[in-house]
């Protein structure tokens, strides 16, 4: 009875089916998780304003738990069990934290008065509080009800300026700087040449000065746009009734999360989202967007991409079509297949050793001498980090292209050579075109581990903070010797190297989706692309 | 024949070569050894063919018919383990000498194969493939060769307006077909076919037998096939090869009627499997 039982197969399906559904609900669950706390941080939550141990406390929950009343013994008793909320109170230049905890006993009342203001600022944080009034220099422009009208005006204007500002540091007076470090290189080549004559000298002097006033023109500007944005100020008073001036320049964004409606919510939702996604990092990464690392993480995977498909392709069209099949061509097919295997902080050895001090000096002390003893290629770098990836997916991608040529029936070839075609011809004509969906099943799996890899990174290239993008508008444009932010790193320094870790953990999950998503973006896109080709090539199948 | 008064203006050795072209023997396989490893496949072959008449080669399967079809493109390079002796004249030039550019041999001498074998590229591209190969690039080149190979294998008024479509959409009567203007389209000297209507449904096999009657005229055809009914329709020479060897070559008629051989006999009245 029971042996039937299991000769009809049916436990296997059982099996089977139990299976599938663990890894399924694994892989949701996971990605549940992370989306849902860290996506939900974005969400305007309503503020309340509690009187809370003869005090008051104007603040946002967090997280709440109930513990046995034993596990605090300062409480005052130890039976039963406590109720605590973690609350974030921000005005950490006021209060020292953030965040504290808070006794669901002692909150005596709960209010959510609709013109509780909160405001992220430039720098320390959130503030909580209530606006009393606008100034503009010293001259009372607004006040009460009318005043957040005026604060959200006078916000857009100083916006504006933050972003002229920006653009002037960065782009203007970035370009002059690079343009004067080139002329310093410039000058040091020449000496070291030894033809660094007069001429040549009052030449880039004149040069140099045209930089110099440009730059005191742009200083000039900056000055003026500066002393623009300090122009507003706003009065607002803290939770314990003191009234504090705050230069608008300081507020990033503003907003009263207990007089929105649900769609303004949705509103606000998307633009700090977008912001996220789009912005800088700023305060030690605990604060701002993560664009930098996006960025980073993306251009990493697609230079490692265009490293690494040539070189796997052309050793496994050696090893599969021109190499003698023996021992020695087994014993490096195995040599291969066991480097997928090695850790990959030693890849990341390597690439240090070998590519950054050994490659990259070497490419110093030839091509870039003039900028000695600070090294251009010699440090960790873009270009290192991606070489250093392709190697560490070199296998994956051999694997996989040698399986594909396998497949290439016999007969086409044989149709090739019978045309005429030399063996070269029929390999570059017939073969790798038939072969290109296994190139790209091997490229799709390299993505996905190189997009995920932090080890090797943090010793070839990878920085918490990187002053300026891999890709910029100075010429050559490609900066492959700069060092860069990436996703999975940014995730590590970000939760664990954070000196305010209530307040980055939301953004560990949300930077953490978000890699997930680059990876799933990008290999999507791959799948896409290997779809097309399959269906072109589809003769493998019959 | 009076071709005197047309031919006064012309090259004298060009009407001889056209001549003898007629007649002579353009494939001719001395004492052909082939051994595959330890194993002798071909035993001591030897026979001549002439030009512009379909050669059929039977005999049951393992008797190295497909082997012996293989030499004359030098397929067998590519086995590994394979070793040949003896020579094959292709118009007096050893074709299996070591010095001999398999790649120009290959253009010269066709091949079909038992299973339709386009690439994955569209109709015009399988076509102009050899062509390319060649060196030719130009447009116009191109589509009139490929409409000529295409004509040529009695396929154009099918595929006219789908040159651009994926072969591999095609049919397999039509894809053999598209494989034989593959191999036209370079025009070869002799063309090859390996059992090329044994994947085939009847109807395609007749469409595919009626080329061959047609290709005559303009190729060399060698043959190899198991169906007996389909040697006698097509082929003007008859060989049967059986273990290795060539027990019996001669004109169609004469082996399927009255063959020498009593080996012959048995396997044509189907005393073999």
């Amino acid at each position: 009875m029971m042996r039937n039982w299991f000769r009809t197969g049916t436990p296997f399906i059982w099996l089977d089916a139990a299976a599938i559904s663990l890894a399924l609900i694994a892989v949701l669950g996971l990605l549940l998780l992370v989306m849902w706390r860290g996506m939900s941080h974005f969400w305007a939550d309503p503020v309340y304003d509690m009187g809370y141990d003869g005090g008051r406390l104007i603040a946002e929950f967090i997280e709440t738990e109930t513990i046995p009343a034993a596990r605090l013994p300062d409480y005052g008793r130890t039976e039963g069990t406590i109720t605590r909320h973690l609350v974030k109170t921000g005005n950490r230049d006021i209060l020292g934290a953030d965040f504290r905890w808070i006794y669901d006993e002692k909150i005596t009342s709960r209010e959510t008065p609709a013109d509780v203001l909160v405001l992220e600022r430039v720098e320390w944080g959130n503030f909580y509080g209530y606006l009393k009034a606008v100034y503009e220099q010293d001259k009372l422009v607004a006040e009460g009800y009318d005043a957040h009208q005026a604060l959200q005006e006078r916000l857009q204007r100083v916006t504006d300026l933050r972003e002229e500002i920006v653009r002037l540091e960065r782009k203007e007076i970035g370009e002059i700087n690079y343009e004067l470090e080139r002329l310093r290189l410039k000058q040091r080549r020449y000496e070291l040449d030894g033809e660094l004559t007069d001429e040549v000298q009052a030449e880039l002097d004149a040069e140099r000065a045209g930089f110099d006033q440009q730059y005191a023109e742009l200083q000039k500007r900056l000055q003026a746009l500066y002393t623009d944005i300090g122009r507003d100020s706003i009065v607002v008073t803290v939770m314990d009734g003191s009234e504090i001036n705050m230069p608008l320049s300081k507020v990033i964004k503003a907003w009263q999360p207990n007089g929105m409606t649900f769609f303004e919510k949705l509103g606000f939702y998307f633009e700090s989202l977008w912001s996220f996604i789009s912005d800088d990092p700023r305060e030690a990464n605990t604060e701002g967007g993560i664009f930098p690392a996006i960025f980073g993480t993306v251009m990493m995977v697609l230079l490692m991409s265009v490293m690494v498909t040539p070189l796997g392709v052309i050793a496994a069209v050696y090893l599969r079509e021109y190499a003698k099949q023996g021992p020695l061509i087994r014993v490096i097919r195995i040599a291969v297949n066991n480097l997928a295997g090695v850790p990959s902080i030693v890849y990341g050895i390597f690439g240090l050793g070998f590519f950054v001090y050994v490659v990259g000096g070497s490419i110093d002390q030839l091509f870039y001498q003039e900028g000695l003893p600070a090294p251009t290629f010699g440090t960790p770098g873009l270009m290192w980090s991606s070489l250093t990836l392709a190697i560490l997916t070199l296998p994956v991608v051999i694997v996989a292209t040698e399986e594909g040529l396998a497949r290439i029936p016999r007969s086409l070839r044989e149709g090739s050579l019978a045309l005429g075609a030399t063996k070269a011809e029929t390999i570059w004509r017939v073969v790798l075109p038939m072969a290109s969906p296994a190139i790209m099943t091997g490229l799709i799996l390299a993505v996905a581990r190189a997009a995920g890899e932090v080890a090797p990174l943090m010793l070839v290239g990878v920085v918490k903070l990187a002053p300026s993008l891999p890709l910029d508008g100075n010429f050559p444009f490609l900066h492959l010797e700069r060092k860069f932010m990436h996703l999975g790193f940014h995730i590590y320094d970000v939760g664990f190297q954070s000196p305010n870790v209530e307040a980055a953990r939301p953004l560990v999950y949300a930077t953490a989706f978000l890699l997930v998503l680059v990876i799933v973006v990008l290999n999507l896109f791959a799948i896409n692309l290997r779809n097309k080709l399959r269906e072109r090539y589809r003769a493998l199948d019959n | 024949m009076n071709t005197s008064s047309l031919t006064t203006n012309i090259d004298p050795s060009l009407v001889d070569r056209k001549q003898s072209k007629e007649t002579e023997e353009c494939l001719r396989v001395n004492k052909l050894d082939l051994y595959y490893g330890g194993a002798q496949a071909l035993k001591d072959i030897s026979f001549g063919m002439k030009r512009n008449r379909v050669t059929a080669f039977i005999g049951p399967s393992g008797c190295g018919k497909s082997t012996l079809l293989r030499c004359f493109n030098r397929m067998n390079d590519l086995v590994d383990e394979c070793h040949i002796d003896g020579e094959i004249l292709l118009d007096d030039e050893n074709i299996l000498a070591r010095d001999m550019d398999v790649t120009v041999l290959r253009q010269r001498v066709g091949m079909v194969f038992q299973k339709p074998n386009p690439f994955p590229m569209t109709v015009f591209d399988n076509v102009a493939y050899g062509l390319r190969l060649q060196g030719i690039t130009k447009k116009r080149v191109l589509e009139e060769r490929v409409e000529w190979a295409l004509k040529g294998a009695a396929l154009w008024d099918e595929v006219k307006d789908r040159l651009n479509e994926n072969a591999l959409g095609m049919s397999g009567g039509q894809q053999q077909r598209l494989v034989i203007a593959r191999s036209i389209a370079i025009e070869p000297e002799i063309l090859l076919l390996d059992e090329p209507a044994s994947a085939l449904d009847p109807i395609s096999t007749l469409k595919i037998e009626e080329l061959i009657y047609e290709l005559k005229s303009d190729y060399t055809i060698l043959i190899v096939t198991h169906n007996m009914q389909q040697a006698a329709r097509v082929s003007d020479d008859t060989a049967f090869m059986y273990l290795g060897e060539l027990i019996e070559f001669g004109d169609t008629n004469t082996i399927f009627t009255n063959p020498k051989e009593k080996a012959t006999e048995d396997y044509i009245t189907g005393r073999y499997g």
